[in-house]
């Protein structure tokens, strides 16, 4: 009965929402290029079915690429960084640098360094570049916070600093680095569509283009259709995400108890 | 003789001196209690001779070699993503021992400390009790059949439990060390506890530690259901009382 409610009330709220702008729109007669009934952005869904999904799946291909990209290095640098402070005092400020640099302004340079004739590669780089930091600095942060008594332990016990790594260290780091994942997934997608604007006209074919090239066309039932497989695209990253947290950490950590 | 601890000293980088001149010698079988005020260097010591930390005076013998080492911490310090028979399991899996051979092993020392059917069990599904029960398991696996003496440290490990499973775990700990032949060095600041457990009680001065007294306690081999309310007892507590006032 509950899992229904917490299903019924956000539909509830979502059908009320749909419907009172559906009712503004005739209402006053708002022109389709201004704001489209929902009905219209239904029909532009179904109509454009065909190129919008393949656009979808563009966008997820690229966002998995940069996504996958980002959790490997990630996860490599803070072991290292876990294993030696002066890499760490070395190489974090970069990691750091990377990420206070707007994606927007670096977009244009990463995209003439690989060429658009590899415009995929591009995106997903950036992708990853966006998603890159989050993870690792809560990977480094979960490496980091491992109970230092059972680390005493395993040098007590004659553990190699792999053997301690393995054991210990990286199963501690888990609730972190999935915290982390979890971020980064989410914003390795607005890095790919930053990325697919940054591209421009005739590179690109994800959702992003598909929204540009409908708000240069004044197709906005359109773009709102575009907008929506998009949202519909992050709220499954978070959702594939969130499972795997779940089901990583439900039978021992906190995060994953659920209360009444 | 097991190990002589020779003015030992210790000084952390924030200043805080923990110890200053600590000597005591463990002959191979003690039952030994170190016992002082909170902050003294009880847990300080015994990290030093645990190797976990490195002294800045003084050095810690061991003799005629380094004896096999098992440690409980005042925490159960479990890997709570592992179950009981994992934790248990974790010096023999350090060790590189063979999986079925570590389980068994495993096994016995969780039957041992009164967790048979418990090998399945998380952390988070144990009670304070029964971690710390996997806790000394732990240390027990630490320690193979080898001829070498068997040094089980002990940090205030029973600080934070209730009465009645400190009780049951004072005893348990007794036999544990009657029946393998264990040496244990127990920090705690239980003036009761170190009475019941050990044959000597190394009392230590306020911070920074020095080793106010050493006293030997009469108490030998299996305490009777009574022991905690004989006279012989209450005595034991008044004179290590008394020693630790006078070390304050």
């Amino acid at each position: 009965m509950k899992k229904l409610l917490d299903i019924f009330f956000p539909l509830a709220v979502a059908l009320a929402v749909l419907g009172l702008w559906e009712g503004i729109v005739a209402a006053r007669q708002i022109p389709p290029y201004i704001l489209p009934a929902p009905s219209a952005i239904l029909a532009a869904l179904i109509a454009n079915w065909s190129s919008l999904s393949a656009s979808m799946l563009v966008t997820i291909a690229v966002t998995l690429q940069g996504f996958a990209g980002a959790l490997i290095a990630a996860i490599a640098l803070a072991i290292l960084f876990s294993q030696s402070r002066l890499a760490e005092r070395a190489l974090y400020p970069y990691a750091v640098i990377l990420q206070v640099t707007p994606v927007v302004a670096i977009a244009p340079l990463i995209l003439i360094w690989i060429g658009f004739e590899h415009i995929d590669r591009a995106l997903a780089l950036i992708a990853g570049m966006i998603a890159f930091f989050p993870i690792l600095s809560n990977a480094v942060q979960g490496l980091k916070s491992t109970d230092f008594n059972l680390i005493d332990l395993t040098r007590l016990y004659g553990a190699t600093r792999w053997q301690t790594l393995v054991t210990v260290r990286m199963p501690a780091a888990l609730p972190a680095l999935l915290t982390g994942m979890k971020v980064g997934g989410v914003i390795a997608l607005i890095g790919e569509v930053t990325a697919e604007f940054a591209a421009g006209s005739g590179t690109a074919s994800g959702l992003a283009w598909r929204i540009v090239e409908s708000g240069n066309r004044l197709e906005i039932a359109t773009l709102f259709a575009a907008l929506a497989l998009l949202a519909l695209t992050g709220i499954l990253f978070f959702a594939a995400l969130s499972l795997l947290e779940w089901v990583v950490l439900r039978r021992w950590h906190e995060s994953a108890r659920v209360y009444s | 003789m097991l190990l002589i601890a020779d003015h030992l000293a210790k000084r952390f980088p924030n200043g805080v001196e923990a110890l200053a001149d600590l000597s005591f010698a463990l002959n191979d079988g003690d039952f030994v209690s170190l016992l002082g005020p909170s902050g003294c260097g009880k847990s300080t010591a015994l990290r030093l001779i645990a190797g976990l930390l490195a002294p800045d005076g003084g050095a810690v013998t061991f003799l005629p070699a380094t004896p096999q080492m098992g440690f409980v911490f005042q925490e159960p310090t479990l890997m709570p993503w592992a179950d009981a028979l994992t934790n248990a399991r974790l010096p023999l899996d350090l060790q590189h021992v063979k999986r079925g051979d570590a389980n068994a092993r495993a096994q016995a020392a969780l039957a041992r400390v009164g967790l048979k059917g418990f090998e399945q069990a998380l952390p988070r599904e144990l009670s304070g009790g029964m971690k710390m029960r996997v806790s000394i398991a732990r240390a027990l696996c630490s320690f193979s059949g080898a001829a070498r003496p068997k040094l089980l440290l002990l940090d205030e490990p029973f600080a934070a439990l209730d009465e009645i499973t400190r009780t049951a775990l004072n005893d348990d700990l007794l036999r544990l060390w009657r029946e393998d032949g264990l040496t244990i060095l127990f920090v705690t600041h239980s003036v009761a506890e170190s009475c019941y457990l050990s044959e000597r009680v190394l009392v230590l001065t306020p911070r920074p530690g020095r080793l106010a007294d050493d006293i030997a306690l009469p108490q030998q081999g299996e305490r009777a259901p009574g022991f905690r309310l004989s006279p012989l007892f209450l005595d034991c507590q008044r004179r290590v009382s008394d020693a630790l006032g006078g070390a304050a």
